[in-house]
Parts: structure tokens; C-alpha cells; sequence
């Protein structure tokens, strides 16, 4: 669209000769700017991850108490996971259904808050961040109690005969499930919500009148100009959903353990530090596999 | 046309006039448009116009169908499509800001609505449309690597290709600039009288409006203040809001006692003069004698006037060269100022400010509009409004 750009003429300053170029300086300017954030980088991201790298290829057999040698024990890998492989298919299982809820949920939410709700449209944004004013934990904690045997919604569930008489929700796969999808919907809401707050609505007229039903134009229009936030939303939930375990701690049993939670042993319990790292990144190379896959079909030019 | 028989069954049905009966539209208090009839024969190109707020762009969204009507109908030939679902009118509308889609190529935005209609192949008359509008090779192309003016014609073919019965056009050159905009009227109207469509044009330029519309509906306050052939309503307003909105023109308020014959006798700041009766809204009581500033000429003594021209004297207080013309203010001997515009035709030198004039006109170009009691100043447009040039 031709928007005319106004540009002031007048800054403020006295018109006057304009300043002596100082090109030495502009040039380094953006290296300044880069170098507090890549300091922190590399410090605390790729020197440890350097490090865990080595520690995925520990002999085995070392333990912290008669130390690890560096043997490039590439075994190291497919042993965890061929033990622990129901774990990553839980996780990975997990947080997919999860993100369907999620989508199910986050997407008309983001939709009527940013087409429909007006002046509500601040107040229910905050309504999506409130919860995370709190911590975590206790959130999930909160959702042990909502899901406990003698709550409410249990009850009420077994009143209406969906569970049994001795029907449970807690440390269940699908307490695990509501645990993931509550606590990360925000981070699918948000980054939906900026791209469909930025939807013009002149260009839902157009489709209408141009023969698009409601429906077609959610298709043809609506989906297709929210992909940005749409992609961007569901990495950030996907991704934290994969690797938590905090949810399957607090609302599963080890039957729902996933693969954070025993990476998590790995590391703190059992001290098997090499087990802990293989794991480590397995995970991250099967969560970048999924991730590249995703972008590859839903590909669009603004994300990759 | 040829080659859309694919076209589902009714849209090639003839489409028959459109016609606004009674429409309304209210929001809230504020009535929007004020039970406005009008009839908008076939194949014509209508002009509606009128300044911002008028109810213009509420009735052609009410007949796109994006505006529920308060009360009223749309007509299409005998159908009342007033109820109608944007999606299911034979109606398309080329929207102000385009409103292109970005995420697809022009192609693909062309060939939207036959898409959505689930015609399948859609090339040839994708390309014809482009062809059309002159924008053959720009069919891989995103709408934001087009300028204003390309925008502007994808917005035109994506609504054309449906064939519709009748094509909305809401302000689409208001963001061009001028010389773009005058290409662009020359070839919407091309492109009117090649496809016979009829084209409901809203827009606030009534340059806009004389250069392309056969008819005109000037809009004010949400009803129609007159309607008709551009020429028709300019050398003979209605009212005089329509004087002053299409063009400008010298409003001398004035008093008439009726008809003499086939004149009116007038009365104006204790001058007499005349108009024919023909040219008389009203010719008894309070009336606006009106001339248009392009038929008020200058003499600079009262010998000089031609014979059977009505005069009044005055200074030139000020003037203002513009290329075509001199436009000229002139304060009479009462106070008022009249407005005069000399065409630099190379004929006649021009006149200096503090020069005294005789400003006479034919009153065979003169009208009588009625004016509201009360109303007792001079309606004369200044000379810092948009300028008609030279159009006598």
C-alpha cells in the first residue's frame, strides 16, 4: 500500500552544516552492540554445551567419584536409547496432543482477543500472562489439587459416569497432558495474538466480497496470514513441552515419566553424567528434526 | 464477453438496474444515510459524491453488502439482495486501500473469487484480466512490490474478472497522486465502456466525478442533493450546497418578486437584475443569485461590458495566477467578494490588484437558487479551494 511516510524535515536542531562522517566508528558500531549478548553466549551456552558434548562421550564406566575419561564413547548413545526410547515417545507423543489442545484452545482465544474483544482486549491479554506472575511449580502444584481424587472435578466426572467409580485423573497420562497444555498456552497465545492483531480486517471484506464463504476466508485469508505467529507459537510451545518434566513429576507416576525426567536422574540422582549428556542431546537433535521438518511443510519465507 | 461460460448459473443472467428504495442506515443516533432512493440504470457509470461523513461510503457498502441496511431495499433488476451475504451478491467492490492479499502473487489475487466459485482453470482469464489493466508480465509478482498506481489496476482486475453485475468503486484513486490519478480516470472509463458493467463510483473529487461518471448524485448530509449528467448539474445547480460542492460559484443573496415573462427580475444589495425563467430553482422570495466564477468576466471600465451582460463594480483584491487561468477576487461596492477566474488565453492583459473593475456576466449563465430566510450572507467560494481551471 502506498502509506505516505511523513518524515519530519525539522528535527529540532538548528539547521546547520551536517556533522563530519565518522565512518570508522559507525562501522564497528553494530560489532559493539553484538558483543555483551554474544559474550553471554558463549560463556554460558556454547563453552557448557562444548562441554556436555565431551561428556556424552565419557567411558561409561567412570562415576564422578573415580572420575570420567574422555574414551569418544559413541556407544554412549544408542545405549540410552535403547533404554529409555518409551520415554522419548512419550515426550514427544505428550507434548503433540498437548499442542492439538492447545491450538484447539489458543487459537480462537487469540482470535477473539485480537478481532473481537474491543476495549476488553487489554484486560484479557493480561488475563493469558496473569498466570505467569506465578511460579511454575506452583501452578502445577495447583493443578494437583484441581485434579485431585476428592476434588471437585472428579467427582463431577464420576458423577456423570466419564470416570468410574474409582476413575482418577492424577497421575494419569491425561493429568500429565492438561498439566503440559495449561502451562504453556500462553506461549502459543501471544505470538498468535501479534499476528492476528496485525490481520487487516479490510482484507476479510475483500475475501467475502469476492465470493469467500466464512470458512474459505479463514482458509484462504485468516490461516494463511497468521502462519508467522502461528509457527512461531507452536515452536515455543512444542519445544519447552518436549523437554519438561516437572508435569510428569508432579502430576504422573514414573508410567508418564518423560524424557526430561530422566535426564533429570541422570544427572542429579544416579550421577551418570555420561547417560545424562547422550540424552541431553539426543533430545536436542530429535526436538531440531522435528523443528526443521515443521518449517520445511509449513515453510514460509518470514521464519526460514 | 466470451469464454466464461463456466460461470455459475444467474450470474450471466441479465443483471437489470440497480435500485436503492428507502434505504437507511443508523448508528446509534446518527443516521448515516436518510431513506435514500435511487435508481442506477444498467450498464451506466454513476458517480457518488460527496465530502467525508455524507453517507456515500455506507451506501455503497450497504449495497456491497458489508453494511446491514437499518431499513430499506437493494434491488438488482427484481431481486432485493439487501440481506444477501456479501459472498452471495453479484457484486464486487475495488476498496480504497486495495486491500490485495499479501501473502499471494497478483495472479493468485486475480483469480480469487473465480477460485472461491470453484472454477478450475483459471489462466486464460487471469491473463486476459492482466492484459486488461497492462499488467501482462506482473502476474509472479507480490502486491507490495507494486507501486500505488499497478496496486490500484490488480484491485480493478481482481474484481472485474467476476463479471459482476454491478462493480463498487470506493475512492480507488485517492491515494495516487495527480498525474496517476488523471491516467487512471481515463482508463477506468475505457475499461467501463469496453466490459459494460455498471460502475457505482464514490468519491469526494468532483473532478473525479465529471471526467467519468454519465450521471452524478451529489450526496450531502445522507441524502441526494441533485442528480444528474455531470454538465447538467454544473451549469445548473440545484442548490446551493451543490453550487458551492461541484465547482464553485458566486452566491449573491438576492430577492425575488417572481416571474416577468419569461424573466425573473432580482434584487440584490439594491441592485436589479435579471435571469431567464428557465434558469430559476425559485423566483419568489428569498433566493441566492448565482454565477460561476468562470463566466464572471472583468472589464476595467462600464462601456466595455457587451450588450444585454448584467454587471456590478469592484476592486480586484487580490490575484492569483495558476497557469490556466487568473483567478480573481473582486470586493463589490456592499463589501462582498465575488470570484472570477480569466482564462490565460493569451487574450486580454491581466488586471492588477487595486485595479477598479466592472465584473459582468451573461444572464443567460446566471441561476436562481431558493435560499432560507435568515441566510442573508453571500455564499462566495474563496480562493484557496481546489481550482476547476479553465473549463468554460
Amino acid at each position: 500500500m502506498t502509506a505516505l511516510a511523513h518524515v519530519p524535515t525539522s528535527t529540532g536542531q538548528p539547521p546547520g552544516p551536517p556533522p563530519p562522517p565518522r565512518r570508522g566508528r559507525h562501522r564497528l558500531l553494530p560489532y559493539l552492540l553484538l558483543l555483551p549478548g554474544a559474550a553471554w553466549l558463549l560463556l554460558f551456552f556454547a563453552v557448557p554445551l562444548f562441554q556436555l558434548a565431551a561428556a556424552s562421550l565419557y567411558d561409561p564406566s567412570g562415576s564422578l567419584a573415580t572420575g570420567y575419561a574422555l574414551t569418544w564413547a559413541f556407544g554412549n548413545y544408542p545405549d540410552v536409547l535403547q533404554a529409555y526410547w518409551p520415554q522419548f515417545a512419550r515426550s514427544f507423543g505428550y507434548a503433540g496432543i498437548a499442542l492439538v489442545l492447545a491450538l484447539l484452545m489458543g487459537y480462537p482465544l487469540a482470535y477473539a482477543i485480537a478481532q473481537k474483544a474491543g476495549r476488553w482486549k487489554n484486560l484479557l491479554l493480561v488475563c493469558v500472562v496473569a498466570p505467569m506472575f506465578t511460579s511454575f511449580l506452583v501452578r502445577t502444584l495447583a493443578w494437583k489439587t484441581i485434579l485431585s481424587d476428592n476434588g471437585a472435578l472428579v467427582g463431577l466426572l464420576r458423577d456423570v459416569h466419564l470416570l468410574g467409580p474409582d476413575g482418577r485423573l492424577l497421575a494419569t497420562p491425561i493429568a500429565v497432558i492438561l498439566g503440559l497444555t495449561y502451562n504453556f498456552l500462553p506461549f502459543l497465545v501471544l505470538p498468535l495474538y501479534a499476528s492476528l492483531e496485525r490481520l487487516d480486517h479490510r482484507l476479510l471484506e475483500a475475501a467475502g466480497d469476492l465470493y469467500a464463504s466464512p470458512v474459505q476466508t479463514f482458509r484462504r485469508v485468516t490461516l494463511p496470514l497468521s502462519m508467522p505467529g502461528l509457527i512461531a507459537g507452536t515452536l515455543l510451545f512444542f519445544i519447552p513441552a518436549t523437554g519438561d518434566y516437572i508435569n510428569a513429576e508432579l502430576l504422573g507416576t514414573p508410567n508418564e515419566y518423560m524424557i526430561g525426567n530422566v535426564i533429570d536422574s541422570a544427572f542429579l540422582v544416579r550421577l551418570d553424567y555420561p547417560q545424562g549428556a547422550a540424552l541431553s542431546f539426543l533430545l536436542m537433535a530429535a526436538i531440531l528434526a522435528v523443528v526443521f521438518g515443521y518449517l520445511r511443510r509449513a515453510g514460509t519465507e518470514e521464519v526460514l | 464477453m466470451t469464454g466464461m461460460s463456466a460461470k455459475t448459473t444467474g450470474r450471466d443472467a441479465p443483471a437489470g438496474d440497480l435500485r436503492l428504495v428507502n434505504l437507511t442506515k443508523r448508528f446509534g443516533i446518527f443516521t448515516a444515510v436518510d431513506d435514500l432512493g435511487l435508481t442506477i440504470p444498467q450498464g451506466s457509470f454513476f458517480a457518488l459524491l460527496g465530502a467525508s461523513g455524507c453517507g456515500k461510503t455506507t451506501t455503497l457498502r450497504m449495497i456491497a453488502g458489508l453494511e446491514q441496511p437499518t431499513s430499506g431495499q437493494v434491488l438488482l433488476g427484481d431481486r432485493d439482495i439487501a440481506r444477501l451475504r456479501p459472498y452471495k451478491r453479484p457484486v464486487n467492490t475495488v476498496f480504497q486501500s486495495y486491500a490485495l492479499f499479501p501473502h499471494l502473487n497478483i495472479f493468485e489475487n486475480v483469480a480469487f473469487g473465480l477460485r472461491r466459485r470453484g472454477i478450475r482453470s483459471v489462466d486464460d482469464e487471469v491473463m486476459r484480466m492482466l492484459a486488461l489493466v497492462q499488467l501482462d508480465d506482473f502476474g509472479h509478482r507480490r502486491p507490495a512490490q507494486l507501486s500505488g498506481g499497478q496496486q490500484q489496476r490488480v484491485a480493478l482486475a481482481r474484481a472485474l474478472i467476476n463479471q459482476p453485475q454491478v462493480l463498487l468503486l470506493d475512492e480507488p484513486l485517492g491515494a495516487l497522486d495527480l498525474k496517476l490519478r488523471r491516467q487512471m480516470q481515463i482508463e477506468l472509463k475505457r475499461i467501463q465502456t469496453e466490459v459494460g458493467i455498471t460502475f457505482v463510483h464514490v468519491t469526494h473529487d468532483q473532478e473525479e466525478a465529471m471526467t467519468m461518471a454519465d450521471t452524478v448524485a451529489v450526496m450531502n448530509a445522507g441524502r441526494i442533493e441533485q442528480l444528474g449528467a455531470p454538465a447538467d448539474i454544473y451549469e445548473y445547480p440545484g442548490t446551493a450546497f451543490v453550487a458551492n460542492f461541484l465547482g464553485q460559484s458566486n452566491l449573491l443573496a438576492a430577492e425575488a418578486a417572481g416571474p416577468a415573462g419569461s424573466e425573473v427580475p432580482v434584487t440584490a444589495h439594491g441592485a436589479n437584475f435579471s435571469v431567464p425563467a428557465d434558469r430559476a430553482r425559485a423566483d419568489r422570495g428569498t433566493v441566492y443569485l448565482g454565477v460561476r466564477p468562470e463566466k464572471l468576466h472583468l472589464a476595467d471600465s462600464a462601456d466595455r461590458v457587451p450588450a444585454g451582460h448584467q454587471h456590478v463594480t469592484g476592486v480586484v483584491t487580490d490575484a492569483s495566477y495558476v497557469g490556466v487561468s487568473t483567478q480573481y477576487l473582486v470586493r463589490t461596492g456592499w463589501g462582498g467578494e465575488l470570484s472570477a477566474f480569466a482564462a490565460n488565453s493569451g487574450l486580454g492583459g491581466r488586471l492588477p490588484v487595486g485595479a477598479s473593475v466592472v465584473a459582468h456576466w451573461d444572464p443567460r449563465h446566471a441561476f436562481l437558487l431558493p435560499r432560507k430566510p435568515g441566510q442573508d450572507d453571500d455564499r462566495t467560494a474563496g480562493l484557496l479551494d481546489e481550482p476547476v481551471g479553465a473549463s468554460s
